[in-house]
């Protein structure tokens, strides 16, 4: 799984989610810029019209007209924003909902500014007044103005809502575009899933298509369709390799047997002749052998060898092997032991298969572990099957190298002046994954530890063990511990 | 040795026949399988060899046929087929070996002389006498000039094959398969550090060895002259 926070597509999210917030919050600006411009000119068309209606008063009814309507508009029943104040030359209140003349001055545009005292008691605390003001004839002073609370109130709550529309706004992008990214994401991992199958060697993988027609599923059905090809060719060059063995196998046959016949009469023939015979026939089987392991490993990839698979033992087929191969061991001054608990190991398989398989491993231990060296065969059991351990004091196998080894012909640097032909290992996988089980290189600090891990033919009867794995398993129960030489004394 | 060739590659048969008269045989030849059969039905032959591909037939179809005659001559079967099961399928058929092509001929020959062997050792016999080496099949116990050999398990039951075969070459590959019952070439030398662990144990501190290499074939062990 990619990391959510670093995928391009959440990168992409955010970057559309900042973008997207300023659009809204300048389409908000606008919007609340508008609404409060707007609520301004109203208040102040409110005290125009107030202005008209009371200057009308005074030129029709006088001063005691105007008082009368100023006292009728201000009382508080009305529960009016609006202010008024009457007074007189010595700014002695007349009428007005205003106890005294306010203490500001009147600005430019003839407007002036001021904080509401309480009136009647009630509380009014913070509010803030804008009024205007005129000089009457005969020295009266008459002011009108609006209350702002109501105004302030409605910037307040409009600011409160602006600023929860962006909120949320943000909150909801956010969602969106981790949902978005996670979905993408999926999609990104089912496709790279299925790519490391095909990389690790499962050529027949194929990168699920949903059927919408999607980018994604464009994108995967180029991919498989790509792979499609590799596969083919693949197949194709496999083929001809299998080809090229069967062909060349019988011709080369052939080329043995003359060689051999020519060489079956030896008193005829000077000794150089004799030698290059000699020679000739162990390159002939050399190639031959070479071309059979290719065929096997063909025949076994393709899972159409003709293997019969019955019940077997493995820590005997194990012990047979051990016993085979270790006088070789021992002369090359390598230890060569086995270590299992007590059976049975029983596994489904080709008894032939399985032990050229392991005879392959085995083979290779001794080939390239340095006198005086050890190498470790040890049994043991895993979830569901058995787990083969063969390590060696080698020189081991550096992990870039780990999976390339497996490849037909693959030989590494150091590998190449010993004999071989770089089919043991393919074989030995093949056949293994044959019988549904896997190969894993790994370090033995130092060499190389190669682990089989094979499924059993029933559930292995449940050990204590089992549940904490093989360090334990080698820690407490191995008690057996054989070599097999003194096993079968 | 009287041998019956039913093989159909010429050029194959005409090399077995060369060799197979090298080496002292006569060597009828049947190139297809109504010819083979009608041969292997009508005279009396020491081993046959069969080739399991001929044309429109089935080599193990002989075999069979001649089997339910009551003919009981030792059968090699040659093919191209490799597996072990192909092995499986033609010992079931009634085959007596089993070689897969391409084939040294010299394990051919020696396949050969140890199917003709087959009924002079026969398998139930409790011991086995080669010179002055004993081998007690049921004490497990060998002894050369009355002295004991301490033998391994698996040292004893290389010697016990050779032992069946005495005088004749033993393979590599038949060792494999007769002492471990393994059907492939280990590229190591396994056998050769096998026989040599052998020989240490029945030839050392005897003035003439028991155990021989036979050069680009296999071993041989013989009774000192």
């Amino acid at each position: 799984m990619i990391d959510l926070f670093r995928s391009t597509t959440f990168r992409l999210a955010l970057i559309y989610l900042g973008l997207f917030g300023v659009s809204v919050m300048a389409v908000l600006g606008f919007v609340y810029y508008q609404t409060v411009i707007y609520a301004d000119q109203q208040t102040d068309e409110t005290i125009d019209a107030e202005i008209t209606g009371l200057a009308e008063q005074w030129r029709q009814r006088g001063l005691a007209g105007l008082v009368a309507v100023i006292a009728e508009r201000s009382s508080t029943e009305r529960g009016s924003n609006m202010l008024y104040l009457l007074t007189d030359s010595h700014q002695r209140p007349l009428a007005g909902n205003l106890d005294h003349w306010p203490d500001a001055t009147i600005g430019p545009d003839g407007w002036m500014r001021f904080p509401l005292q309480p009136i009647g008691g009630q509380p009014n605390r913070g509010h803030i007044a804008r009024a205007t003001s005129f000089l009457l004839a005969g020295g009266y002073q008459l002011l009108v103005g609006r209350d702002l609370w109501e105004r302030s109130q409605f910037r307040q709550r409009m600011v409160t809502a602006l600023g929860w529309s962006v909120g949320l706004t943000l909150l909801l992008g956010l969602t969106g575009g981790l949902i978005m990214s996670r979905r993408l994401l999926a999609r990104l991992d089912a496709i790279n899933r299925a790519s490391d199958q095909v990389t690790a060697g499962e050529l027949g993988r194929r990168i699920p298509v949903r059927g919408s027609g999607d980018e994604f599923d464009r994108l995967a059905q180029t991919l498989n369709s790509m792979l499609d090809r590799i596969e083919h060719l693949m197949a194709g060059i496999r083929q001809v390799s299998d080809n090229i063995a069967h062909d060349l196998r019988s011709p080369l046959g052939r080329l043995r047997s003359r060689l051999e016949m020519a060489m079956r009469t030896p008193d005829r023939l000077p000794a150089p002749y004799r030698d290059v015979l000699q020679e000739s026939i162990a390159d002939a089987d050399q190639l031959l052998a070479t071309f059979n392991a290719l065929l096997d490993i063909a025949e076994a990839e393709a899972g159409s060898l003709r293997a019969e698979m019955a019940p077997l033992d493995l820590a005997d087929l194990l012990h047979g092997l051990v016993d085979l191969y270790e006088p070789v061991a021992d002369e090359k001054q390598i230890s060569l032991s086995i270590a299992t608990l007590n059976g049975p190991f029983p596994v489904r398989g080709n008894r032939h298969l399985l032990s050229r398989a392991m005879a392959n491993l085995l083979e290779n231990a001794l080939k390239y572990t340095p006198a005086p060296g050890r190498i470790t065969v040890t049994l043991g059991v895993t979830r569901g099957g058995f787990s083969v351990t063969i390590a060696d004091t080698g020189p081991g196998i550096p992990e870039s190298a780990r999976q390339i080894v497996f490849d037909r012909f693959v030989r590494l640097e150091h590998s190449r002046t010993s004999p071989g032909n770089g089919l043991g290992l393919s074989l030995a996988r093949a056949v293994i994954q044959l019988h549904g089980g896997s190969i894993l290189l790994e370090d033995n600090e130092p060499g190389l530890r190669v682990v089989v891990s094979l499924p059993a033919a029933e559930p292995p009867a449940p050990l204590p063990v089992e549940e904490h794995g093989m360090g334990q398993l080698r820690g407490t129960n191995l008690t057996v511990a054989l070599d097999s030489a003194s096993r079968r004394q | 040795m009287k041998l019956l060739l039913i093989e159909d590659d010429r050029e194959a048969a005409a090399f077995m026949v060369k060799g197979l008269r090298e080496s002292g045989h006569t060597t009828d030849h049947a190139a297809d399988g109504r010819e083979g059969l009608f041969l292997a039905t009508t005279e009396h032959y020491d081993v046959m060899i069969i080739d399991r591909m001929l044309p429109g037939m089935d080599g193990l179809a002989i075999v069979s046929a001649v089997r339910v005659g009551g003919n009981t001559t030792p059968v090699l079967i040659l093919s191209a087929l490799d597996g072990v099961d192909e092995r499986v399928r033609g010992l079931k058929a009634g085959g007596d070996d089993y070689l897969t092509k391409p084939y040294a001929f010299s394990e051919l020959l020696a396949r050969l002389e140890a199917l003709t062997r087959r009924g002079v050792a026969p398998q139930a016999t409790t011991k086995l006498r080669v010179g002055d080496l004993e081998i007690d099949l049921l004490a497990r116990s060998v002894t050369r000039h009355g002295r004991d050999i301490e033998l391994l398990p698996r040292e004893f039951r290389l010697l016990e094959v050779l032992a069946r075969h005495v005088g004749h070459v033993v393979t590599r590959t038949m060792l494999l398969e007769q002492v471990w019952d393994y059907h492939f070439d280990p590229q190591t030398n396994v056998i050769d550090v096998h026989i040599s662990r052998l020989r240490q144990k029945i030839d050392k501190g005897f003035e003439q060895p028991m155990l021989h290499t036979v050069r680009g074939a296999g071993y041989c062990l013989k009774p000192v002259d």
